[in-house]
């Protein structure tokens, strides 16, 4: 389960973050801001191969000695960052895919509501209650 | 340097090479032996084999060899591996001692030096005792030497040395001391690196051999020890796969020590060592993933063996060390050609080095605070220092000073460990952390700067501005955190922003710098900040005394010592008396007053007030009042009129969340009617004269660095529209858009000019243009002048083909200009009309932009109106014309809109004649409506004597015309067409058909054609006519016939037409042979290519007619 999820804009400031509430938000701020130098070198990188046929799914971004950071982008170049204590092996690739995957499908549906302004941070409490099931439950 | 405690040893660091002593050279008196010294020395390199060589005097002691041992049964090792071990084999136990002696094979003294030859040999024996080093002896001869087996003298003098010293014939050289030192040399020293390696080995065969005597309880830190030393021999012997093999063994049986609080430094020790030797192996045979897998490995296995919670700073700072050292290494590899990725480069290691460098500093203070508490009740450092070792270091590795040797599981000594312990502590307190965490720091920012990593870089620096504070080096820290700011900003990272520029504000506040305090405090304030409302409340009070100049209270968690001092330097500043004005530049900020000005509208005419509006909004929790609100424009001298002031009635304050509306207007100059005005900047006085003034600027119409970005957010919005229509009292403040320019215009003319005319104008006609000017102004419109003709900044051939004139009574000359500027109209009373006429003449076709500029001066305001006119032309058509017997065909066309009176035309022929005696024109009195044609058709020849081969101008059609509608004495117009200039060709062969009008299906068509041979030579003709579809027909279809000159043959052929409509009728083809450049296509001109063919006529009682 993750530690710290977010969306972040296309201009690459945050919509969206929440990590747990116990720890230092501001780490995983930066943890997050961080791993965008290599989301954006992913990007262009695969940009230049085959535009269309993306991947959304980056895969680990970077591992740190506390935390896998793994990185997805929408096709609107929205990007979705999960991060993931190192200590946790039970995950594996295939359910950060999936995590990922409804993360992306809450984030359409907030997209779809019509009074919510794209490029606004995202206030939704269905996307919140999304997000909160796939964080670590510190009860 | 502090943390040298935990630095790797030199010795372990560096590539280990053969050590070779070099003895009885000279190399300070005599100049030989130098220069052979300096050749071993010179360089050296990587080409030459690694070899370190040592001048020793021929007596020197080298180390003394312990016996050796026989049993291992009762002996208990006292530690993993001795520190002096290394460097022992590094640089003073050689694996060969080379003995240099000046000797020639024909030295008359042979005796006496062989012997004495013998003795030195004899005392390097005898201080090597009980090692296996070699000895080796090179002679020193003058002489070159002849090739091996010639000098019988030199091999049995050879054989007799080595008997008497004791040497095998392979240890004996000879150095001839001649031109080709440097070959020789490193002849020298390939055989001394192979005695070398045969030393190594037999060391290693030596390690090995103790094996078999050690056992598995009492002796486990000595299969480390020999692991290592066989792996420490292989590097000496260059065989790196070997020695990665048993560095890689050693490194697993480390592992497998009982590990208890004792010794966990010594096992972590010698891991880290053995592990940087396995990484240093595994990037050198450049198999970096190796390395990296290996100290992953390290990494994984070392985290949790903390040790001594006490000390458990020494932990993190091992740890730091560790990936320090690793990311050194890297370095390294990629200096040597290895290349890095983004995501794997030694930044991240450097990374973590001072993470866990942080993490030392953290736990010392923790630790050592207890230390301070301790201390201040108890001695200060103990004595005697059980830190201590009488100078003579640690025996081995990773152990405690105060009990060396110990391998038992408990301290021996309570008491004893406890002073150790508090004496590392205290020791541990005077470490500069903060240094070593910024040294750290900069060498990842290195790294990530050239991985592309820009915004890890920027945290780095982060971190390392929240070291130099803590380092309470604040000015460097401020210099790092306000260059990383603004990419926090730009990239609205709020939360990052924050925490930055509060840890900026505490610098700031303990620096006592009014400005950037001053800044900062905005900024936080601001709709950016995420700070809570009540820290909010604080910083803005706090500003608030900074401007009326007080000292502001202390910011949360500084330190108490600091704050002290903090507290004297702002009383210092606050007593210093001016430089209490400070202009702060906010346009690159987010500060806690927003401003958004506006022109009312983006023109202005000079006869209006230019209104303009200013915006402000404060974010911040209280009210905030403000001395003067000033916006600057481009033309400085309105300045005075956009000025609003605290007047001393009425406070101007912004309340928190409500935007406050500024209005202000002027009167614009006649000069600047053209000009833009523009908004140079927005000026908000804080604070007053009692205290402290700072200015707040914004450049242009105000905005800041967020504006652009919620401007854009709030046009996207769609909530937005539904607002518009509730026309809610107050502004929506973000989508206000600013409007930092007006444009002066001028007054609106009260005057109407108005064109009358029929266009399009014809060329070469007196085009008439009436101009109506009608005052409306209530006051006399005096000097009325009227600009007219063609616009300038057109085609320049349109200046010289356009005449305007006045007098429209005669057509007028090339003289006339296109252009009449300023004719003066007098004076235009109130309502009066004014009536006048141009004329334009235009020579040439095309669109013409006419200008109708009235200018007039009423109350000193001037005026003026452009109306635009287009002028056409009819365009004349011309056909090309043949030689024999041709038509002149002239289609008119008129393409005026007007209908046209033609009077008379006439052609004026020059080369050719015409056929008719006389040429009458059959155009008189013609009057032609638009689009109407009127044709006249002349027939002419051309003379048969004119030059063949050549063009010839035809002549010239004259026609004479006037517009209908214009009064008979108006006067004509002369239009003159040259007509196309024709080609003249001679052709040997005339032929034309007599054919009638038409066909009809299925009936006879009898063509016949005559073929005229117009040269003085009989002429041969091939004749044939080819099928076609559309027509049967009778008569020769291939023949092939004879014309005498001027004569005349005629051929008849009976066409019977198949189908009806325009048809094709059967192909003549004519050659002649005598004449090959003759083609048929030119005869082709002469014959009628096509004829109509109507249909078959019907029965009169046809049904079907009738039934029509």
């Amino acid at each position: 389960m993750a530690v710290c999820i977010a969306v972040i804009a296309k201009e690459n400031y945050p919509l969206y973050i929440r990590s747990v509430p116990t720890q230092n938000e501001l780490k995983f701020h930066y943890t997050v801001h961080t791993s965008l130098d290599v989301v954006e070198e992913k990007i262009s990188a695969v940009g230049k191969a085959l535009g269309d046929q993306r991947e959304l799914y980056l895969g680990l971004l970077y591992p740190t000695e506390d935390y896998k950071v793994y990185g997805y982008v929408t096709n609107s170049k929205v990007k979705f960052v999960i991060v993931v204590d190192s200590s946790n092996t039970s995950l594996r690739d295939n359910e950060i895919r999936s995590m990922f995957r409804k993360l992306h499908n809450s984030f359409t549906d907030v997209m779809c509501n019509p009074f919510h302004n794209p490029g606004d941070t995202i206030q939704s409490k269905a996307f919140d209650g999304i997000v909160s099931g796939m964080m670590v439950q510190t009860a | 340097m502090a943390g040298s405690q935990w630095e790797l040893p030199p010795e372990l660091c560096c590539r280990p090479m053969a050590f070779v002593a070099l003895t009885g050279l000279d190399v300070v008196y005599n100049a030989v032996h130098r220069a052979i010294w300096d050749a071993f020395c010179a360089n050296r390199r990587a080409d030459r084999v690694p070899i370190s060589f040592k001048v020793l005097p021929g007596d020197h002691e080298y180390p003394k060899c312990r016996t050796k041992r026989t049993s291992y049964e009762w002996y208990i090792p006292k530690g993993i591996l001795k520190t002096g071990w290394m460097n022992k084999h590094l640089n003073l136990v050689p694996a060969l001692v080379v003995l240099f002696y000046e000797l020639d094979w024909d030295d008359p003294q042979w005796k006496e030096k062989q012997s004495e030859c013998a003795t030195k040999v004899e005392i390097v024996r005898t201080s090597l005792q009980g090692r296996n080093t070699k000895v080796a002896v090179v002679l020193i001869q003058k002489k070159t030497p002849l090739p091996p087996g010639e000098d019988l003298v030199a091999s049995e003098r050879a054989q007799a040395l080595c008997h008497s010293c004791d040497l095998s014939g392979k240890s004996l050289f000879v150095l001839p001391h001649t031109d080709h030192l440097v070959g020789y040399i490193i002849r020298l020293e390939n055989a001394f690196y192979e005695h070398a390696q045969t030393y190594y080995y037999t060391e290693i065969r030596r390690v090995k051999s103790h094996k078999e005597f050690l056992n598995k309880t009492t002796h486990q830190l000595l299969f480390v020890r020999h692991q290592f030393k066989i792996a420490f021999f292989s590097e000496l012997k260059q065989d790196t796969q070997n020695a990665l093999k048993y560095y890689r063994t050693a490194y697993s049986l480390v592992h497998e020590l009982r590990a208890h609080e004792t010794n966990m430094l010594e096992i972590k020790t010698m891991a880290g060592f053995i592990n940087y030797k396995i990484c240093r192996l595994c990037f050198q045979h450049n198999t970096p993933l190796d390395a990296i897998a290996q100290f992953r490995k390290h990494i994984d296995l070392c985290k949790k063996k903390i040790g001594s919670a006490e000390l458990a700073f020494e932990h993190s700072a091992w740890m730091s060390k560790q990936f320090q050292s690793f990311g050194e290494l890297f370095d390294e590899a990629i200096k040597l050609g290895l290349t890095a990725i983004q995501t794997q480069n030694p930044g991240f290691y450097y990374q973590q080095a001072a993470c866990y460098s942080q993490d030392r500093k953290q736990l010392a203070l923790q630790l050592c605070q207890e230390v301070s508490n301790y201390i201040t009740y108890k001695t200060h450092y103990p004595s005697p220092d059980p830190l201590d070792t009488q100078g003579a270091g640690l025996d081995f590795y990773g152990q405690r000073p105060w009990r060396q040797g110990q391998q038992s599981i408990d301290p021996p000594d309570a008491e004893k460990e406890k002073t150790g312990i508090l004496a590392l502590q205290i020791k541990e307190r005077d470490v500069p952390h903060s240094e070593l965490i910024i040294a750290l720091l900069s060498n990842a920012v290195a790294q990530f700067k050239k991985y592309k990593c820009p915004r890890m870089k920027s945290h780095l620096m982060v971190q390392m501005g929240e070291e130099y504070y803590h380092a309470k080096d604040y000015t460097k820290a401020l210099k790092l955190l306000d260059y990383v700011m603004c990419d926090y900003r730009t990239e609205r990272w709020w939360g990052l922003l924050t925490a930055i520029l509060t840890t900026a504000l505490r610098c700031a506040y303990l620096m006592a710098s009014i400005k950037d305090y001053v800044i900062y405090c905005m900024e936080l304030l601001g709709r950016a900040s995420t700070l809570k409302e009540e820290q909010k409340s604080r910083i803005e009070k706090n500003l608030i005394k900074v401007l009326t100049n007080e000292v502001p209270d202390a910011e949360p968690e500084c330190d108490p010592s600091s704050v002290s001092a903090a507290r004297s330097l702002w009383n210092d500043r606050m007593a210093l008396a001016g430089s209490n004005e400070l202009t702060i530049e906010v346009q690159d900020y987010i500060p806690f007053i927003q401003c958004k000005a506006k022109f009312q509208s983006p023109s202005f005419h000079v006869d209006q007030p230019v209104q303009l509006q200013v915006f402000l909004r404060a974010d911040c929790p209280h009210p905030v009042s403000f001395g003067k609100l000033a916006v600057s424009l481009s033309n400085q001298e309105y300045n005075q009129w956009c000025v609003a002031e605290w007047s001393g009635q009425e406070a101007m304050s912004l309340l928190p969340g409500k935007t406050t509306c500024y209005n202000f207007s002027f009167v614009a100059k006649t000069e600047d009617v053209g000009k833009k005005i523009e908004m140079t900047g927005i000026e908000v006085m804080l604070g007053g004269d009692s205290g402290r003034c700072v200015f707040v600027s914004w450049r242009g119409a105000g905005g800041d660095a967020a504006s652009a970005h919620e401007a854009l957010q709030a046009s996207r919005c769609s909530r937005r529209w539904g607002r518009n229509i509730e026309a809610r009292q107050e502004l929506d403040w973000d989508s206000l858009t600013m409007q930092h320019s007006t444009m002066i215009i001028s007054r609106v003319p009260k005057i109407s000019v108005q064109l009358s005319h029929q266009p399009p104008a014809l060329t070469n006609e007196m085009y008439c243009i009436k101009l109506t000017v009608q005052s409306q102004e209530e006051a006399m419109a005096k000097d009325v002048k009227l600009t007219a003709g063609l616009k300038p900044g057109q085609d320049a051939n349109l200046g010289q083909t356009t005449h305007v004139t006045l007098d429209g009574s005669k057509v007028c000359d090339d003289s006339a200009p296109s252009l009449l500027p300023d004719v003066p109209l007098g004076e235009l009373k109130p309502g009066e009309k004014l009536e006048k006429c141009v004329y334009v003449k235009c020579v040439s076709t095309g669109p013409r932009v006419f200008l109708f500029h009235v200018a007039y001066s009423i109350d000193t305001t001037v005026e003026g109106r452009q109306i635009m006119c287009k002028c056409h032309k009819f365009e004349p058509l011309d056909r090309v014309s043949v030689d024999i017997p041709f038509l002149l065909m002239t289609d008119i066309l008129s393409s005026s809109p007007w209908p046209l009176l033609l009077t008379s035309s006439s052609l004026q022929l020059l080369t050719v004649t015409s056929n008719t005696p006389q040429l009458q024109s059959q155009l008189q009195e013609v009057v032609l409506q638009t689009g109407e044609c009127a044709s006249e058709c002349f027939c002419l020849r051309c003379p048969p004597q004119t030059n063949i081969n050549n063009t010839v101008a035809t002549g010239q059609y004259l026609l004479s015309w006037r517009r209908n509608s214009s009064s008979p004495d108006s006067p004509l117009i002369q239009t003159i067409v040259s007509l196309p200039h024709v080609v003249l060709e001679m052709v040997p062969l005339y032929i034309h058909a007599d054919l009638p009008s038409f066909g009809r299906v299925r009936e006879s068509l009898p063509v016949r054609y005559h073929i005229e041979n117009r040269t003085a030579l009989v002429q041969e003709v091939e004749m044939a006519v080819e099928p076609s579809d559309a027509f049967m027909f009778s008569g020769l279809k291939q023949v092939r016939l004879r014309i005498l000159p001027s004569s005349e043959q005629e051929m008849l052929y009976n066409y019977y037409p198949l189908m009806a409509g325009y048809q094709t009728l059967p192909q003549l083809n004519i050659s002649l042979p005598r004449c090959p450049t003759f083609s048929t296509q030119a005869l082709k001109r002469f014959l009628p290519q096509r004829i109509f063919v109507k249909p078959q006529g019907r029965q009169l009682d046809d049904a079907s007619i009738a039934a029509a």
